[in-house]
């Protein structure tokens, strides 16, 4: 249907000046001004943490051990949405289906184990307004984790849409929410040594 | 294959749409863009009304403010601005005129109606983007609105709202107020960068076949850096604003020194995003002289490329000056000095844009209607703002200067040209495009002599009270015996104030009466090139009947051995004279 409505379209056939479809440009427009966003609380922690000093004994408290699992579940899901967008591209919609599935059910996986974190963190006393250390902790790993979440309800939501109509522009989502979905997980590899092994 | 709008418009080419969704939740970047106008124009009467109880309190401090003594306490007392107020005032006019009117006015009032006019296209990359992005910043407004009325009154920790006394209740006595305050500039922000994802696509992507990047016209050039700056700068405020609520609302310290935090952090956060800001509201007011002034000097632009390399120069070295707002903050002096030099630099390549435009005039025919008396008069005032920057530029100057009425008459010679200046040129001139009527000539005039002795009888006075000392932010500058000789200085511009917001009505009146009653215009009055000039007035939905090619530059104007002095982009084949 939307094939045949974009060949009626006056105009869609000139609109690519870069050969690039229009929303993968917008993404990558949208991740860079991301990246800044992270890139100004990453460079903010680490300068404060220079200046103050004095920091490793309040990082000895954080669960390495937690962390290392939630990378693993997040680099996998990263792994399951490459996977649902090469199904994509060769139109195997069943796969596709599935591996969104998965990167949507690993997604929810990261976040419970997170939020059991918090739990425990917050049990044991350290609260954002602990010290500057578990300010910054709670502000970029929640930041991270709204990120996270934002990705998970767009995944399923291609979940959901595999299975209707359109198809073709469905396809261009999935990769579209792949690069998102990758961008999450980047911001995590650079969290976790940040703050759990720095 | 594409995202782009498919039965958006499928729609609208055959079938009536509702009101609502014609005038309200339009996706058509035309209404969107008029839409912003509108809260632009909203905003800086709120704006404006903040700005004459500033000066008010300074001209006659502590004495009632006539026809303001309906405001109840404790906001107001009998037409009195009481101190807690008065940094309420300071501080909501920076973050109105800046960010609610500044931006909306010629970003995304200017941007949405001309870029894709501009490019060739039928709208933007992504219209539901855009529709959502006007809406957002709507709600940013009312929540800003709102914030005068919550129990404490609105923020007044300045607009730049410094830590720590942006960070804790207890300094301001604004709690609700700042919360309020950075939720709508969370928002305002979320706003201009779905507005950005939609300009950059459209500008790169759907350019018209033959619009290649070097025969783009340069408003669209100084849209696009202006949206590359705020994007690649807004973010680390983002996350600041996230930080400085979380201070004040779950117990961080991140700004709070006495606790672990810094307080100089915040400022490097938003000095960051601050500095480029300054370009991304100015770059579009240049972008709309530089449109004026060809069509009105019928010459070509002087140093089309230059202007471009210039403008790509100073938005990268936006990047790198923003520490000059510190030098009085405590900064190292060794980070002093390299910053004082970047900045120094920066205005090379501004220097080379204003020569540019002061060279396009040479051998023109110069014809002085509204849009180009602004134009001109924008371009004037702003030197006084461009040169002024270059003495706060120096640390060692700076350090005397900061403090004083002479940075808020520089910042004010610089932004006020290029948005109220270059955004009056851009409605007087597009206006015919945007609602298909002319302006009225002479209330153009008279609207643009009494603003511009206005506004240069208000700021020029600043100058000399802050050469004098006069430190700003102060509720009463009268209580110092050193600065009791500057009452007249005072007095002198808020009298001229009052001059400069009373020679706005003739602007209202003239819209107004031009929207219904103007005479009605052709597609192409005042015979210019560029794309939007190609279509009817006011374009239809969809804008071209069908995709136009682009053949040549777009200032070709008085080319040699042709009927007409001007040569629109989308012609194919130039008439020969005589035919």
């Amino acid at each position: 249907m939307s094939s045949v409505a974009i060949a009626e379209h006056p105009h869609a056939d000139s609109r690519e000046f870069t050969a690039q479809p229009l929303g993968k440009v917008g993404v990558w427009w949208f991740l860079a001004s991301e990246i800044m966003v992270f890139g100004g609380l990453i460079g903010s922690y680490i300068l404060s943490r220079i200046a103050a000093g004095g920091w490793v004994a309040e990082r000895a408290h954080v669960n390495t051990r937690i962390a290392i699992i939630n990378t693993i579940v997040l680099v996998t899901s990263s792994f399951t949405v490459v996977k649902a967008h090469a199904a994509a591209e060769a139109d195997d919609r069943e796969r596709t289906r599935w591996f969104m599935l998965a990167t949507v059910l690993l997604g929810c996986t990261f976040l419970c184990i997170k939020g059991f974190e918090y739990s425990r963190e917050i049990e044991h006393g350290f609260t954002p307004a602990t010290s500057l250390f578990w300010s910054f902790y709670y502000t970029m790993t929640g930041l991270h984790g709204l990120h996270v979440l934002v990705g998970i309800i767009i995944n399923f939501a291609l979940f959901l849409a595999v299975g209707g109509g359109g198809w073709p522009r469905i396809k261009h989502r999935i990769e579209y929410a792949g690069l998102y979905w990758h961008f999450v997980d980047v911001v995590w590899i650079f969290l976790f040594p940040l703050l759990y092994l720095a | 294959m594409q995202a782009v709008a498919e039965p958006l418009h499928g729609h609208a080419h055959g079938e009536e749409l509702s009101f609502w969704r014609k005038y309200v939740f339009s996706v058509d970047h035309k209404v969107i863009g008029r839409q912003y106008m509108s809260l632009a124009l909203f905003m800086m009467l709120i704006g404006a009304l903040t700005a004459l109880l500033i000066r008010w309190q300074l001209a006659w401090p502590e004495t009632p403010v006539p026809g303001f003594a309906w405001v109840p306490e404790p906001t107001m007392f009998a037409g009195v601005v009481p101190p807690e107020f008065y940094n309420a005032l300071i501080t909501m006019h920076g973050t109105i005129m800046v960010f609610f009117v500044a931006m909306p006015f010629l970003l995304g009032g200017f941007g949405n109606f001309l870029i894709p006019l501009m490019v060739g296209a039928e709208d933007m990359a992504f219209p539901r983007l855009n529709m959502m992005s006007f809406w957002t910043i709507f709600t940013a407004s009312m929540i800003l609105v709102a914030s005068f009325f919550v129990p404490g009154g609105a923020a007044a920790a300045g607009w730049t709202g410094y830590a720590p006394l942006s960070a804790d209740p207890q300094f301001t006595g604004v709690n609700w107020g700042i919360n309020l305050w950075l939720i709508a500039l969370a928002l305002e922000f979320a706003s201009f960068l779905m507005g950005g994802v939609n300009f950059l696509t459209t500008a790169i992507n759907m350019r018209a076949p033959g619009l290649s990047l070097m025969r783009l016209p340069l408003m669209v050039w100084m849209q696009l850096t202006a949206a590359v700056l705020f994007m690649l700068s807004v973010g680390p405020l983002v996350g600041g604003a996230v930080m400085l609520l979380f201070d004040r609302t779950i117990g961080t310290a991140f700004f709070q020194p006495a606790r672990g935090g810094d307080a100089l952090l915040w400022q490097h956060l938003f000095w960051f995003f601050g500095h480029p800001e300054v370009y991304v509201v100015m770059l579009p007011g240049f972008g709309v002289l530089l449109e004026v002034f060809p069509v009105f000097t019928r010459r070509p632009i002087f140093g089309y490329k230059a202007i471009i390399y210039s403008t790509i120069g100073a938005g990268v070295l936006s990047f790198v000056v923003w520490a000059h707002h510190m030098f009085v903050s405590g900064i190292d002096p060794r980070l002093a000095t390299p910053f004082s030099v970047t900045t120094i630099l920066i205005s090379v390549p501004f220097a080379i844009m204003v020569f540019s435009m002061v060279a396009s005039f040479r051998g023109g025919s110069i014809s002085y209607p509204a849009p180009m008396l602004f134009a001109v008069g924008a371009l004037a005032t702003f030197l006084i703002g461009g040169v002024t920057g270059i003495f706060l530029g120096s640390a060692a100057v700076d350090i005397y200067l900061h403090g004083t009425y002479f940075v808020v008459a520089h910042f004010h010679y610089t932004l006020f040209p290029a948005v109220l200046f270059g955004g009056f040129a851009g409605i007087y001139f597009w206006f015919p495009k945007m609602f298909g009527r002319m302006m009225n000539e002479t209330l153009g005039k008279i609207h643009f002599w009494i603003t511009v002795v206005g506004f240069n009888c208000v700021f020029i006075p600043l100058f000399l009270a802050g050469a004098a000392g006069n430190v700003r932010r102060v509720y009463n500058p009268m209580q110092y015996d050193f600065l009791k000789h500057l009452a007249p200085i005072h007095q002198f511009a808020t009298i001229a104030t009052v001059v400069l917001l009373i020679g706005q009505i003739p602007f209202v009146i003239n819209f107004f009466w031009s929207l219904f009653a103007g005479q009605p215009a052709t597609d192409n009055p005042w015979k210019a090139n560029t794309l939007e000039w190609a279509t009817a007035s006011p374009p239809p939905h969809g804008n071209f009947e069908k995709v136009p090619t682009v053949y040549r530059d777009p200032y070709e104007y008085s080319l040699p051995g042709l009927a007409e002095d001007y040569l629109p982009q989308g012609v194919p084949a130039p008439a020969p004279r005589g035919v």
